[in-house]
């Protein structure tokens, strides 16, 4: 019954060809650095999960925002479990992805033909302290206010357009609602759907290529 | 090992993976739909004796509306809800309220006048001045308060309101 069921699926779906190509493929011998990059993919797709049931309750406007987390962690059933692992997981992700990029720069697997892989490694770390960036106003707790008033000047400095970059930024000359819908929206819609499609250009990059073996006495 | 009554090694694997794949899924499931289900569960019940005003302010037989709001905290926010009731007055002290949210899908019901009758403005309900079912898709007359729902307690109008 269920082989039935498999073999008509496979014969559409083609899943057997999928589950070759991604997690039947030949490895270099393991070693546990290796896991970084599969350990960064499920951060993300924990601070993806985590993420949407937060917004069940949040809200992101200086009238509610700081009082819906306060309900989110005193009131909501494990609503301070979720929460809780959203916030250590973003600090974690960073973590993860900082080793990750470690890794691949001291065993020297940016090398041809994983050029590409590398770069758009690069381009997600940058999203990556992006999404705790704009995750850091969202409380809207004095930390979080003045940690981003500082984070926005910092753009101040660059030459020329500096002050209109900040401007930009907060959506005003000073934090306001502005600010924080705009990193509210930043932080659920724009970053995480470019994470998610250069997460898709990195796997399948890594797909195509295989993983590097390590540097042996040779190299 | 056939016929004896050693689990063979292949067989626990798969229990134990199973075993273990349901404790995970409960693990992540339960707290998850707790989450979502925590306002429904929390809700206590709201009931009270709300004053309608003065019998004599109530024309005999005029349907009159009245308004009445009841605060409610709603996670982090106290929300105040609005309720209407029209009080008819059928004789000197014969009294009855109905609610005016329709029975069909809970939309406001107006009095007209011209048709002598509650009209609910969403799907052209009609109910008779009595509350009964005169045309439409409504299951079933208007909710109405009366018997211990209501009262006249030193000349003034109460009915027992009661939600949740």
């Amino acid at each position: 019954m269920w082989k039935k069921l498999f073999a008509w699926l496979d014969d559409r779906l083609g899943l057997n060809d999928l589950y070759k190509a991604t997690l039947d493929r030949p490895e270099p011998k393991g070693n546990w650095w290796n896991t970084l990059g599969s350990a960064s993919l499920v951060l993300f797709l924990l601070q993806g999960a985590t993420g949407i049931f937060l917004t069940v309750y949040y809200t992101p406007s200086p009238d509610h925002a700081y009082d819906s987390i306060q309900y989110i962690m005193n009131e909501v059933a494990f609503g301070w479990l979720i929460r809780g692992i959203h916030h250590w997981g973003s600090t974690l992700m960073v973590l993860v992805v900082f080793i990750h990029m470690l890794r691949v720069f001291i065993t020297a697997s940016y090398k041809y033909p994983r050029e590409l892989t590398w770069l758009i490694g690069c381009a997600l770390l940058i999203l990556t302290l992006g999404m705790g960036f704009t995750g850091y106003l969202l409380p809207w707790n004095q930390r979080a206010f003045w940690a981003t008033t500082v984070a926005t000047e910092i753009a101040g400095a660059v030459p020329f357009i500096g002050g209109f970059i900040t401007e930009v930024l907060r959506g005003g000359t000073e934090l306001s609602a502005l600010t924080l819908s705009r990193f509210f929206s930043a932080h659920i819609w724009m970053l995480p759907l470019l994470l998610a499609g250069c997460i898709g250009v990195h796997v399948y990059l890594i797909i195509k290529h295989g993983e590097s073996a390590f540097p042996d006495k040779e190299d | 090992m056939a016929g004896s009554n050693h689990i063979s090694r292949r067989d626990f694997i798969k229990l134990a993976t199973a075993a273990v794949g349901a404790i995970m899924v409960a693990g992540v499931g339960i707290p998850v739909i707790n989450y979502l289900i925590d306002p429904v569960l929390g809700a206590g019940e709201d009931e009270a004796w709300i004053p309608l005003g003065p019998v004599e302010n109530f024309e005999i037989n005029k349907p009159t509306m009245v308004n009445f709001t009841r605060t409610k905290v709603n996670g982090w926010e106290r929300t105040a809800n609005s309720y209407g009731v029209f009080v008819v007055r059928r004789s000197e002290n014969d009294l009855v309220v109905f609610s005016n949210k329709c029975t069909h899908l809970g939309c406001r019901v107006n009095w007209n006048e011209s048709v002598g009758g509650y009209i609910c403005p969403c799907h052209d309900a009609e109910f008779g001045p009595d509350g009964a079912i005169v045309r439409g898709p409504q299951p079933r007359p208007l909710d109405r308060y009366e018997g211990d729902a209501i009262k006249v307690e030193d000349g003034v109008v109460m009915i027992f309101f009661k939600e949740g």
